[in-house]
């Protein structure tokens, strides 16, 4: 392995993660509710500028992440109680249309509010790279790896071990039988709301170091993390994640090695690949539908 | 126990229950039979609030449930065994049996009432591991019945369960449902199948295009001479 394929490699696995979790709070909510949430990508934004917000309080670092997050939760709350509960029995396409709102205003309240500038949140453990057979990994592109990881197995454990977490499934698979067990529907469509937007705000704050991040930062990162979800089969978390690291690692092959102002397009151009070849996404959706 | 009182409910603008009324005692097994279409799993949906009244009244031991939320109906010990028995295909069969208790905390308790459902349907435990989709209709039937037995309800509403199923399994499950109701729970049975229904029912109701036609117990609507033309191919 070369050393430039080994650093486009690092960074894509980067990326990757990034998009692996909003694509996971993709999935969620589209097991929950069968809704494509189009203000996933803002709820990765208001994690990054939330962070910058209360870092400029003169909040020590974990207590800012922590307090972003929790912000960015209350947002997914607040989206499923005040714009999609009312609209229940609409049909799916108008509940888009209402995240897509969401979005719109989500970004306008930021850019009011916080302004338009571009902001750095400091990384967790400095800049020193770190030489790894010739190449060069940053000590936050660690970070970004294992929180994914971390949050990666920690849901695998929700949705497999804990009743609460079968219950989402079971209401994704079936709503009116998850009812007959006395599933209340609405609260997993609440608490997904808030997990997805959790999800989110983790994926903008691990990724706001390296990128920088303004009010429109989650345009992009909603976009990739929604082609990952796609690639991977929408709703199948397990294929979201593959997805996005499919989406990473081929964007910085393609910037590496092609043109690095076409590297957007890679994944917009792998998900019409895969939309025309296998439209069940790469993993399908057969058999598991779980997280 | 159960009483429903003149209940009418829609489909958008399309009436499926014209007004019915009818009562379940505690203990019995009651049967409804009817025709494809008359109404009978609008008026179980009604009743376990899956399905919205337009009209009328659904009360149970008293109290007026009309409108209350199908989650909370749980937890008043009413479960209902829907047609197609709509198993969670993708989870296992334990999962499927343990969201059964998702309203139960008592974790010695779930997992005695699971073993009580591996004892009663053997062929569950040794599938238990496998996802629900993989069973046979009849395999599923009775994963149903487990589920929803795992909320030890007082009031069963069964939905077609012998609806597919060969004649040997129509017996394995008549002969359980008769069973529980041994064991003081109260059923309400809805079927097609309406010899074998009646037959062990204390009492049934006819339906016919979202009414009550005809009631009496299970016995004198057997020999009934309109049960037999419309229901019992004699
Ligand atoms: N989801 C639905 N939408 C519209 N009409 C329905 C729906 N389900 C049932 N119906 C209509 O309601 C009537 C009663 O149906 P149903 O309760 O399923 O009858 P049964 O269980 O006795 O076969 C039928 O005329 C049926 O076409
Ligand atoms: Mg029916």
């Amino acid at each position: 392995m070369s050393a430039e394929f080994l650093q486009f490699l690092f960074s894509g696995v980067t990326l990757g993660a990034t998009y692996a979790l909003v694509g996971l709070g993709f999935s969620i909510i589209y097991n929950a509710s069968h809704v494509i949430n189009f203000a996933q990508g803002e709820f990765v934004m208001m994690g990054g500028m939330g962070t910058v917000f209360f870092l400029g309080l003169g909040l020590p670092m974990p207590v800012a992440i922590l307090a972003a997050i929790a912000l960015t939760t209350l947002f997914g709350f607040g989206l499923e109680r005040f714009a999609i509960a009312p609209a229940r029995g609409a049909s799916v396409v108008t509940l888009i249309i209402i995240t897509i709102g969401a979005s719109i205003v989500m970004r306008g309240l930021v850019q009011v509010v916080w302004g338009k500038e571009f902001h750095a949140i400091p990384s967790f453990s400095g800049d020193e790279p770190i030489m790894i057979g010739g190449a060069t990994i940053l000590p936050q592109s660690l970070w970004v790896l294992g929180v994914t990881v971390l949050l990666v197995l920690a849901l695998r454990y929700f949705f497999e071990k804990t009743i609460m977490g079968k219950a989402i499934i079971a209401t994704s698979l079936n709503r009116d039988a998850a009812l007959l067990m006395g599933i209340n529907v609405r609260l997993v469509l609440f608490i997904s709301f808030g997990l997805s937007a959790a999800l989110g705000a983790a994926a903008g704050i691990l990724v706001a170091p390296i990128t920088l991040t303004n009010f429109e930062a989650g345009i992009m990162l909603g976009l990739k993390g929604f082609c990952a979800a796609i690639l991977g089969g929408l709703g199948n978390g397990m294929g979201a994640v593959a997805g996005g690291m499919i989406v990473g690692i081929a964007e910085a092959m393609g910037a590496g090695y092609w043109i690095s102002e076409y590297k957007d397009a890679v994944a917009f151009i792998l998900i019409l690949l895969v939309l025309f070849f296998k439209p069940s996404g790469l993993f399908g959706k057969t058999g598991t539908e779980r997280v | 126990m159960l009483k429903i009182e003149n209940l009418t409910s829609h489909y958008g603008r399309i009436q499926a229950l014209h007004g019915v009324s009818l009562e379940v005692n505690e203990g019995e097994l009651v049967a409804l039979v009817g025709g494809n279409g008359a109404g009978k799993t609008t008026l179980l949906r009604t009743i376990s609030g899956l399905q919205g009244a337009s009209g009328g009244s659904v009360s149970f031991e008293g109290t007026d449930i009309t409108e209350m939320a199908a989650e909370r109906r749980v937890n008043l010990d009413i479960a209902q065994v829907p047609e197609g028995r709509q198993v969670f295909t993708a989870l296992s069969v334990e999962d499927n049996i343990r969201l059964g208790a998702y309203t139960k905390s008592d974790k010695a308790e779930i997992a005695a009432d699971m073993e009580k459902m591996y004892g009663r349907f053997p062929i569950l435990k040794e599938k238990r591991n496998q996802a629900a989709g993989t069973l046979s209709g009849g395999q599923q039937q009775m994963l149903a019945m487990a589920r929803a037995l795992m909320s030890r309800p007082r009031l069963l509403l069964l939905d077609e369960p012998s609806m597919g199923l060969s004649p040997v399994l129509v017996m394995e499950i008549f002969s359980i449902v008769e069973e529980l109701k041994e064991q003081g729970v109260t059923i309400f049975l809805v079927e097609q199948n309406a010899t074998a229904a009646l037959s062990i029912a204390d009492r049934g109701y006819v339906m016919e295009t979202g009414t009550i036609s005809l009631t009496g117990t299970g016995e004198k609507l057997l020999n009934d001479e309109t049960v037999k033309a419309a229901y019992l191919g004699i």
